[in-house]
């Protein structure tokens, strides 16, 4: 074999979360009073856009989440041995990207380094901006970059159009056959906004999608787009790497708050007396310490264990990630509380009612009052919250890493790069691009985030009735 | 009320000894005071004697909880849980690593973090409301549709974002305003302002959108309906009713936090170099200065509890139905 699969921590707890979350979509699917609200949320032409942009960044993570180690060219066959580098699949689709380092920084685009050096011109030593090593290195002369930039960007534009026209053409070719009406009747509908799903919405989120991929695509076969940053290193790459890691605390938090908030709401409501009591207080005392402070405390202590313990990770990458499983847990002990309250207001509610006195009446046990009664009644509760909580989990990682207790410094993260380029925003030219790129890629996927979570709460909120 | 007010006082107790166990659990047993040697001396200077040194001088040498060599009432006294856990209640909050008295550090920060954090509740408690009411007024139109759109897209940027673009346009590149510093005083002013901007159109985007839904919730109610079926106009109905009463949840929200604006902003501080209370907090993160931080800790836990009996008190009292049991 010539690599070697590897599962981190947070790889196997996200492919566990995708095979709960396809689950509970069968499930969901299976059930007409389940359907309902979720019909109403693909309904929404926001929502519905939103989940197409959070679709292509969950599908970037996944496939980064899919890790291997590459068998050293020089090692035996009966013997093998591995890099020490973990890659992901992601990688291997972007090699381009990952390879292709410069010296240190460049400008979006550029052909030259941004610092200059000694450099050798025409047999005399002159000091000037040397040549990047691959950014527009099949130009021989700088006026050529402007035309080869725009013919790119047409091209890439040509390439996005063809690819979403024919996207677009089988999509209506199924939906016709499906409905069984005429194309052109379909094409009627989806035009007037009349298909009883946001067609146009998704179409044109679609295709500027498309549109995108491909000038990106075009611009970074010859440059680099985004610049490169303090190792050379593509910003593009980085921003596109930093996915995931957004991505496991967005998830992977909310999916430790979940049962702690699930069990000790419920029970605090459902058996009040002293269980209420000592919830109660449980959750007070952790409330009430500052979260940054407590998440800072505990992430000193989780590095000193980590660096007491050097023999247990093999890969920098493997020590990396259990510091970023260990925030997503600190994130989650810390943030479980609000939940919990709101889940024991309700079931204090729901107690009193009367079906579940009844079922108390007939001697039904606690765990199945809790399990058929309580819980599908909070349901909805738990997954505003889940999708609620997801954006400001995704821009608190940039806030924690600025403080220096987020994820490990070599690990790609939109807080890292914004951390590394605050400092040398006093260069002169300034180096912006860094910054850029990570606020433009959090803002896509927070807003994304935001705006799919307001229609799902929109469409599960009973006092708004499924409408509005 | 008075006997209200001294069961929620007997009260915050047990959590407060709760916190305090807690931050003695973290930073004493799960991390012990060899480790944090260790992490302080870094890795090169790592020597049983070192370390030894190092706890002495931090007066960390003791045993945790029972000094079993000392006499009498000794025995509880002197530990570390008492020296330097138990002795937090009475604000004795020792020293820092760079030998500096914590609590003579923290009376003389709490100044420069409440000149930007009182200014910043204030101005954007007003702004907030003043955007609410106006999508309010407009509700159910494309200029509270869009208004809404625009309050998801303000908060969808990064807060770092904000203090970032505001430092490097208005300050460096339009020489508007300093880029960071404090000074007491008038002096003071032009240094407060840009943080203060900052902040306020940072939270504009949360805020606006959750006082609109405040006021919603006030707008579809019965005595709404009466005020306009009197006659009353529309502005007056908004001014005279529907704020009054969104004002309650608004107001208690505020309350929680007040004593809480001692602590200052972590991120606004230290990016704008206020000498509060908040840079102070994120420069011991970032030293590994454990006595800073167990005591900022503390402060900011007794300060939230504060905020919680005042919110009982204020509910009460603006609410006349919560009666006191």
């Amino acid at each position: 074999m010539s690599f070697m699969p590897v599962i981190l921590w947070t790889d196997a707890l996200i492919f566990a979360l995708l095979v709960v979350v396809l689950a509970l979509v069968w499930f969901i699917r299976r059930h007409e009073h389940l359907r309902a609200p979720w019909k109403h949320v693909a309904q929404r032409p926001m929502a519905m856009g939103a989940a197409l942009v959070l679709g292509v960044f969950v599908v970037i993570g996944l496939l980064d989440s899919l890790h291997y180690r590459e068998r050293l060219a020089d090692s035996p066959a009966d013997a093998p041995q591995y890099s020490v580098e973990v890659l992901s699949v992601f990688d291997a689709l972007v090699s381009g990207l990952r390879t292709r380092q410069e010296k240190t920084y460049s400008a979006p685009l550029a052909m030259q380094l941004y610092a200059k050096e000694f450099i050798q011109r025409d047999g005399e030593t002159v000091r000037d901006h040397p040549r990047l090593k691959y950014g527009g290195a099949h130009l021989t002369h700088a006026d050529e970059r402007g035309p080869d930039i725009t013919r790119r960007t047409l091209v890439g534009l040509a390439q996005g159009l063809a690819v979403s026209l024919l996207l677009f053409g089988l999509l209506a070719a199924w939906q016709a056959r499906r409905t069984q009406v005429q194309m052109g009747a379909w094409l009627e509908a989806w035009a007037t906004g009349a298909l009883g799903w946001p067609g146009r919405t998704v179409v044109l989120v679609l295709t500027l999608m498309l549109l995108l991929a491909g000038v990106l695509a075009q611009l970074a076969s010859g440059y680099h787009v985004f610049g490169t940053d303090k190792v050379g290193q593509d910003v593009l790459y980085i921003s596109l790497k930093s996915i995931r890691t957004g991505l496991v605390i967005g998830t992977l938090t909310t999916l430790v708050t979940l049962p702690l908030a699930i069990g000790f709401g419920i029970a605090a409501g459902y058996f009040r007396g002293w269980i209420d009591d000592v919830i109660q207080y449980i959750y007070t005392v952790l409330n009430s310490i500052p979260g940054v402070l407590l998440i800072a405390a505990m992430i000193l202590i989780v590095q000193v264990a980590i660096e007491s313990h050097p023999e247990l990770f093999d890969t920098a990458a493997a020590r990396a990630d259990i510091r970023l499983l260990a925030l997503c847990l600190i994130m989650g002990v810390t943030s479980w509380t609000g939940l919990a309250r709101l889940l024991r207001g309700e079931s204090l509610k729901l107690r009193t009612l009367d079906y579940v006195e009844a079922a108390r009446a007939f001697g039904v046990s606690h765990t199945r009052i809790i399990s058929r009664h309580i819980f599908p009644n909070v349901f909805h509760l738990v997954l505003i919250a889940i999708v609620l909580d997801f954006s400001g989990l995704v821009l608190a990682e940039a806030v924690l890493s600025y403080v220096g207790v987020g994820v490990d410094p070599s690990m790609y993260s939109w807080g890292n790069m914004i951390n590394g380029a605050r400092l040398e925003l006093a260069r002169e030219p300034v180096v912006w691009w860094q910054l850029g790129a990570a606020f433009v890629f959090m803002f896509t996927l927070v807003l994304a985030a935001n705006l799919f979570a307001d229609g799902v709460r929109d469409a599960f909120d009973p006092r708004l009735g499924g409408r509005r | 009320m008075g006997a209200y007010i001294l069961r929620r006082l007997l009260y915050a107790i047990p959590i407060l000894i709760g916190v305090n166990l807690l931050t003695f659990a973290l930073f004493f047993v799960v991390n012990t005071p060899d480790d944090m040697a260790r992490l302080q001396l870094g890795a090169k200077h790592v020597t049983p004697e070192a370390i030894e040194r190092w706890k002495v001088e931090h007066g960390y040498d003791k045993p945790l909880l029972l000094n079993a060599e000392a006499k009498g009432s000794e025995q509880f006294t002197d530990t570390i849980f008492f020296k330097h856990s138990a002795a937090m209640f009475v604000f004795e909050f020792g020293k820092g690593d760079d030998g500096r008295d914590i609590g003579n550090e923290i009376r003389t920060r709490m100044g420069p973090s409440l000149a930007i954090a009182l200014p910043v509740l204030v101005i954007g408690l007003m702004v907030n409301i003043t955007f609410a009411l106006l999508m309010v007024f407009f509700r159910a139109t494309y200029l509270d549709l869009w208004g809404v759109v625009l309050c998801v897209v303000l908060m969808s940027i990064s807060g770092l974002f904000y203090i970032i673009a505001g430092q490097y346009f208005i300050a460096k590149l339009w020489n508007l305003l300093p880029i960071s510093g404090f000074a007491g005083g008038i002096d003071g002013f032009r240094f407060i302002l840009l943080p203060v901007l900052v902040s306020v159109v940072a939270g504009i985007g949360s805020g606006a959108r959750w006082y609109r839904t405040i006021f919603l919730e006030e707008i579809g109610r019965d005595y709404v309906r009466t005020a306009r079926a009197k006659g009353l106009s529309e502005v007056r109905v908004l001014f005279r009713h529907v704020l009054k009463n969104g004002m309650i949840p608004i107001l208690t929200g505020v309350v929680v936090v007040l004593p809480l604006l001692f602590m200052g902003s972590l991120i606004t501080e230290s990016f704008f170099g206020i000498p509060g209370l908040g840079s102070y907090t994120i420069d011991a993160i970032q030293a590994q200065d454990f006595a800073v931080v167990r005591a900022m800790v503390f402060l900011g836990s007794f300060l939230y509890i504060i905020g919680l009996i005042l919110t009982d008190i204020s509910y009460s009292w603006v609410d006349p139905r919560v009666r006191l049991q």
